[in-house]
């Protein structure tokens, strides 16, 4: 089975890729049960809720948005938040478009499934072509399916609560942003860990200083300055070091 | 509202699409990628910290720090997903329960 590397793919690959995929939409699934109870205990409808999961499909966004609506900041800031948290989706994209080469009916589906999990799974089966196209159309469409079922499941329950701050719901919310941060802040090297520890501390500490005298959500919007900051200036130390 | 959610679902749905549609070297700029790596940690940074402090415009000490705490436990002992938000969840309404803490 082996000897067929990096030519075409065998059955044995297939079946791993979408064993990976299912488990990978098992897990998302768990989160948007959190997701749709967070999102009625902001003050969305069960329609509304699932409205996101079907059309934005991405759930830092999804999570952000709800949570800045639930936080009083208002429409714009929402939108703007979610946005500037899905701008990786098009760096994903971009990177996906040679790998995939989608035809351009296919498109429109390709964007929608185009999020962290598929794209991992695509770039992590880079043996050949066929190989990532499956990883990324088993993942995206499992954690899809997965996804929206668990939002629809966890809105019906919390839209039968009185008060969602009973069961804890409103801390559930910095604890699910924390674990989307998580994995970015321990996932790399020791240098580059202690990079996003400083980012997130100081941008932590923009936003919370900011919290008396701006509109809610504004403080959040405001700590994307941090990172622009921390870009340009990582930019201009880092690159002579890369560069060697 | 509704308008919101469109206007959102639709603005995220066109960044993905962007990348397909984009010739390559608009978006391939080293700082430009560096920009948008660094943007998710930044916000999400901020959400936890706002999320977890503010009541509207004022920055209070509540049950939720306590959940916030607890929350980073599950995640240093590898705690998925929902295990981290519902230990956080429920060690809050405990404290609230109990009186302890608001």
């Amino acid at each position: 089975m082996g000897w067929k590397r990096g030519g075409r793919q065998t059955d044995g690959e297939t079946r791993s890729i979408d064993r990976n995929a299912l488990g990978i939409g098992i897990a998302t699934g768990a989160y948007a049960l959190s997701f749709g109870a967070i999102s009625v205990a902001s003050g969305l409808s069960v329609l509304q809720t699932q409205t996101l999961s079907l059309f934005m499909f991405t759930g830092a966004s999804q999570f952000a948005f709800v949570g800045v609506i639930g936080a009083g900041g208002g429409a714009v800031i929402a939108i703007v938040t979610a946005m500037l948290l899905g701008a990786r989706n098009s760096l994903y994209a971009l990177s996906l478009g040679p790998v995939l080469s989608p035809k351009r009916t296919a498109i429109p589906v390709t964007a929608l499934l185009t999020i962290d999990e598929s794209t991992a799974m695509a770039l992590r089966y880079d043996q050949s072509k066929k190989a990532s196209r499956r990883a990324f159309f088993a993942t995206g469409i499992s954690v899809y399916v997965f996804w929206n079922i668990g939002t629809l499941f966890g809105s019906l329950g919390a839209s039968a609560l009185s008060d969602p701050g009973i069961l804890g719901l409103d801390a559930a919310i910095p604890a699910g942003f924390l674990a989307l941060l998580w994995p970015r802040l321990t996932g790399g090297s020791s240098s580059e860990n202690r990079k996003m520890w400083a980012l997130a501390v100081t941008s932590a500490a923009v936003a919370l200083v900011l919290i008396p005298f701006l509109r809610p959500g504004l403080p959040v919007l405001f700590s994307a300055l941090v990172a622009v900051a921390a870009s340009l200036l990582w930019g201009k130390t880092s690159r002579p070091i890369e560069g060697a | 509202m509704w308008a919101s959610i469109l206007i959102a679902s639709f603005g995220t749905y066109a960044e993905k699409l962007l990348g397909y549609l984009l010739p390559h070297h608009m978006l391939e700029r080293e700082s430009i990628r560096r920009m948008t790596g660094l943007l998710p940690v930044s916000l999400l940074a901020a959400l936890v910290a706002v999320q977890t402090f503010a009541v509207d415009q004022a920055v209070a000490i509540d049950a939720r720090l306590l959940g916030l705490g607890v929350a980073v436990v599950a995640l240093l002992l590898r705690a998925p997903f929902l295990v981290v938000i519902i230990v956080a969840a429920a060690s809050t309404a405990l404290i609230r329960w109990l009186g302890w803490l608001p």
